[in-house]
């Protein structure tokens, strides 16, 4: 399950997902409030909500792929 | 002028001045924020810009300047009907569509590729095909990439025919999938930012909060009742 993790933080593939959740949840942010703060407070409940369902689903795979 | 009020948490309505939402709406749509800029809502519309534009150029990089392309041949390019929601930004590629529909050579070409040793169309193999720069010495037939072209050539399903597009997945790896989704997000963004620009941000009134409320203490009710009765079974 290490090495599992080691290869997916070396491979590039995934650092690529983190400029796309920072600017999907501060666009998603955006349309949803008016006022600057309120929308970056939004945006990072957004981010945080989407990288724990992210980081949820890589744990799942990763131990169903070692305990296949 | 229209003047929008917009129910919040808290004694006074958002007050929103969303001037001429059709204009801004199709500007926001041509180029992401710029409904914003129009109606002087000037942070939200910096916002917009700077992010959406931000991916879908960084998608196009990724994907070599190939990755955004209209095609309805052989290729059909559903991947396309998302993207063009970034706007004018893909307009490029209906020009490219059109120019090379003919078998013409696109605009912006980015590599050149012929047949080594054989003539085409030729089997894809690894060696056999080579970019190939201005210097090079070849008179026969070839086939250019271009910026937001589609792929030059037909595209083969068997190993015998010649297939850019296979190329170009077999050049830049996932990089090009990458890429596509990148700019599909972009796309999609985008659509949420017209509708923010036509008819303001989508706040939770405090009556669809409520009702939300109502909806979820019922069902916490009916789930209670039941492990209830399923004790006392």
């Amino acid at each position: 399950m290490y090495t599992l993790l080691a290869v997916g933080l070396e491979n590039a593939l995934f650092w690529y997902l983190i400029p796309l959740i920072v600017g999907v949840s501060l666009v998603y942010g955006g349309t949803r409030h008016e006022a600057l703060p309120e929308i970056l407070k939004q945006s990072f409940k957004s981010l945080i909500w989407m990288f724990s369902f992210l980081l949820i689903i890589f744990v799942i795979v990763s131990f169903a792929s070692w305990w296949t | 002028m229209a003047v929008t009020y917009i129910e919040q948490e808290g004694n006074e309505p958002l007050e929103i001045e969303l001037r001429e939402p059709h204009v801004a709406a199709l500007l926001a749509w041509l180029v992401p924020g710029a409904g914003h800029l129009y109606q002087r809502r000037y942070a939200k519309g910096a916002l917009f810009m700077i992010c959406i534009l931000s991916i879908f150029i960084y998608g196009l990089a990724l994907g070599g300047g190939r990755c955004v392309y209209a095609s309805t041949g052989q290729d059909f390019r559903w991947q396309y009907f998302f993207q063009i929601g970034a706007g004018a930004v893909t307009f490029p590629a209906l020009v490219q569509n059109a120019v090379t529909k003919d078998g013409s050579d696109p605009f912006f070409v980015l590599c050149e590729r012929y047949p080594g040793k054989d003539q085409l169309p030729h089997a894809l193999k690894d060696k056999e095909f080579e970019i190939i720069g201005p210097d090079d010495a070849y008179e026969g037939p070839t086939y250019k990439d271009g910026f937001m072209a589609p792929p030059p050539g037909p595209l083969s399903q068997d190993s015998e025919g010649l297939d850019v597009l296979a190329m170009w997945h077999r050049d830049m790896k996932q990089m090009f999938d990458v890429g596509t989704l990148f700019t599909i997000v972009a796309g999609l963004l985008n659509m949420l930012v017209v509708y923010d620009a036509y008819a303001g941000p989508m706040i939770i009134s405090p009556s669809e909060k409520k009702r939300r409320e109502k909806v979820l203490a019922k069902s916490n009710r009916e789930a209670d009742d039941k492990s209830e009765d399923a004790s006392n079974e």
